[in-house]
């Protein structure tokens, strides 16, 4: 099935000479959740903002659903809804009228049952016809959603959707977001938080300085890139290690009770038996043994170098 | 043609009217009021007529195109910089609408506003003063291209401006000295040889002569004239806003 996003080649060159985006190219297909991480200035926003219309590209080309953002932009847009960073609100408005608006600007006829489920899903149905300047943080970006899905888009852009949102909305979002796909909605979120994109998509994306770092199926990522730590907790405290155990990578934690030892687990052999095996032999004994699997943040830090 | 957005845009913009009905409607009725009391009843019933027409009278036309002016540029200037401002213009530019739908609905709002206040200053001025409109033909052509073309200037300015200092500058600053000195309270005939050439630069001058034509017949310059420089001011507007357009001029970069 041809992709539901495909962006080829894109660079975007501001008027100050920042290059924001160097050659990106990246495939979305239809129904995934891809999670873009990256640190701030990396070119998240910038991409989300030609693939939706915002900002016009330098090169390159943007297909959604087969057509070009920028010379067949009415298709596209049709199909795109967009959450931005910036909680933008019309102060003045009322909840409904503001949703409505949405609807309509994206050319589609009224259709309050449509704008009354929505608000009902995202529980902003109680206040809609309040003022969105007397709504809290966390209700205003329920509204940005809701504007958003007005116009019941294929594609969904979550630009840091959940960035200062308290945990528990969080959570509520993410559910928002597990619910619409369930319909078959393509979402692509940018966030800060690892722990979103381990929790929510399908695929992670790392961007970095304009340019994609990789792209991967998340499970694949966290396989490939995975380290594991073993942790070997000991019965008594040991100073330094025996010659022994010289030639494995081990190092000695909270005042020589423990061991950590990092092994790759896509790796043909762990090396977890022979150490186990050499550790006995050297008379050492042991109390507990536990394993971690480094996240998609060690991941990510490791390839960038910063955290998000 | 995405007509759902050009009505969204449209009635979004007519409710802010509604929410701001003191400031857009009842401020420019009184600020008229105010120039009838003074200009047309106290100072003007020691004015002799100008070319058969009592003073009363003869301003009407100038104070129908100062609010109508002013009103357009900032309804339409306000219209597009208010999103702008917020940041919510991101929805505008990610919608499926043409520049010439976000237009229409934004210049047809302000537009509308403008004839609005323009009907009901034109109502106010007929308690204080004798009014009888020769062409109302006319009048309603020019009436309409006014509101249009200056709704679209306003929209313009409402582009460029980066902040409310610039968006206020036109609006607050070259508008009215070029309504006050267009003729809008005397006529050019009435001025030095001198000021009278300078007055024909005065672009505003030939909306309010053409205007006042379409009332009493009496005209600072051909009516004919007139009607020429508005359309060539708007025919220079559209080819500006072709220009934003196709460029994305502080829009989209």
């Amino acid at each position: 099935m041809a992709p539901i996003v495909s962006v080829s080649n894109l660079v975007k060159t501001y008027a100050s000479g920042f290059q924001a985006l160097k050659d990106v190219s990246l495939d979305i297909e239809e129904g995934e959740i891809l999670a873009l991480l990256g640190p701030n200035g990396a070119g998240k926003t910038t991409l989300i903002s030609i693939i939706c219309g915002i900002v016009n590209p330098t090169g390159g080309t943007v297909l959604v659903g087969g057509h070009d953002v920028v010379t067949d932009f009415r298709a596209t847009r049709a199909m795109i809804g967009l959450v931005p960073q910036e909680l933008t609100t019309d102060q003045f408005e009322t909840v409904w009228n503001t949703v409505s608006f949405s609807r309509g600007l994206h050319g589609k006829k009224p259709n309050p049952a449509h704008i009354e489920k929505v608000l009902k899903d995202l529980s902003l149905y109680d206040k809609k016809d309040n003022m969105l300047r007397e709504l809290s943080g966390g209700m205003k970006r329920r509204v940005l959603i809701a504007k958003a899905l007005s116009h019941e888009p294929r594609v969904l852009f979550l630009d840091e959707p959940t960035a200062g949102v308290d945990v528990n909305l969080r959570k509520d979002m993410w559910q928002v977001v597990e619910k619409l796909r369930e319909t078959g909605v393509t979402i692509i979120l940018t966030t800060h938080y690892i722990e979103e994109a381990e929790e929510i998509a399908d695929r992670v994306g790392v961007i970095n300085g304009g340019k994609i770092l990789l792209i991967e199926d998340k499970k694949d990522l966290m396989k490939k890139l995975g380290r594991k730590e073993l942790r070997v907790d000991l019965q008594e405290p040991i100073s330094s290690l025996p010659e022994t155990l010289s030639s494995y990578d081990l190092t000695i934690e909270d005042d020589g009770n423990s061991l950590i030892y990092d092994y790759n687990t896509a790796g043909e052999r762990t090396g977890i038996t022979t150490l186990l095996t050499a550790l006995a032999e050297a008379g050492i004994r042991l109390k507990d043994i536990s394993t971690r699997q480094s996240s998609l943040e060690d991941i990510f830090v490791e390839l960038v170098g910063a955290r998000p | 043609m995405n007509l759902e957005a050009v009505k969204s845009i449209y009635f979004f913009e007519m409710a802010r009217t509604r929410r701001t009905l003191l400031q857009s409607v009842v401020s420019p009725v009184i600020s008229t009021s105010l120039y009838f009391i003074v200009f047309g009843a106290a100072v003007g019933s020691r004015i002799q007529e100008i070319d058969g027409v009592s003073y009363g009278a003869f301003i009407t036309p100038g104070l129908i195109m100062l609010t109508l002016l002013t009103q357009c540029i900032g309804n339409g200037s306000f219209g597009i910089y208010f999103p702008k401002f917020t940041g919510t213009i991101y929805e505008l530019l990610s919608s499926p609408v043409s520049m010439t739908e976000i237009v229409l609905g934004y210049v047809g709002a302000a537009a509308t506003k403008g004839m609005m206040i323009g009907i009901i200053i034109l109502g106010t001025a007929s308690l204080f003063v004798d009014l009888s409109i020769a062409h109302p033909f006319v009048m309603l052509l020019f009436f309409v291209l006014t509101a249009i073309t200056f709704s679209l200037f306003g929209f313009i300015i409402g582009i460029w401006a980066k902040d409310f200092e610039q968006l206020n500058l036109i609006p607050m600053l070259v508008i009215p000295p070029l309504v006050f000195l267009g003729g809008s309270f005397y006529s050019v005939n009435m001025l030095p040889p001198f000021w009278q050439a300078v007055s024909h630069f005065n672009p505003v001058l030939y909306l309010i002569s053409g205007f006042r034509w379409s009332f009493f017949e009496i005209a600072d310059v051909n009516p004919v004239v007139s009607f020429a420089i508005i359309i060539v001011f708007l025919a220079v507007l559209m080819g500006l806003l072709t220009w934003i357009f196709r460029t994305g001029y502080r829009l989209r970069n």
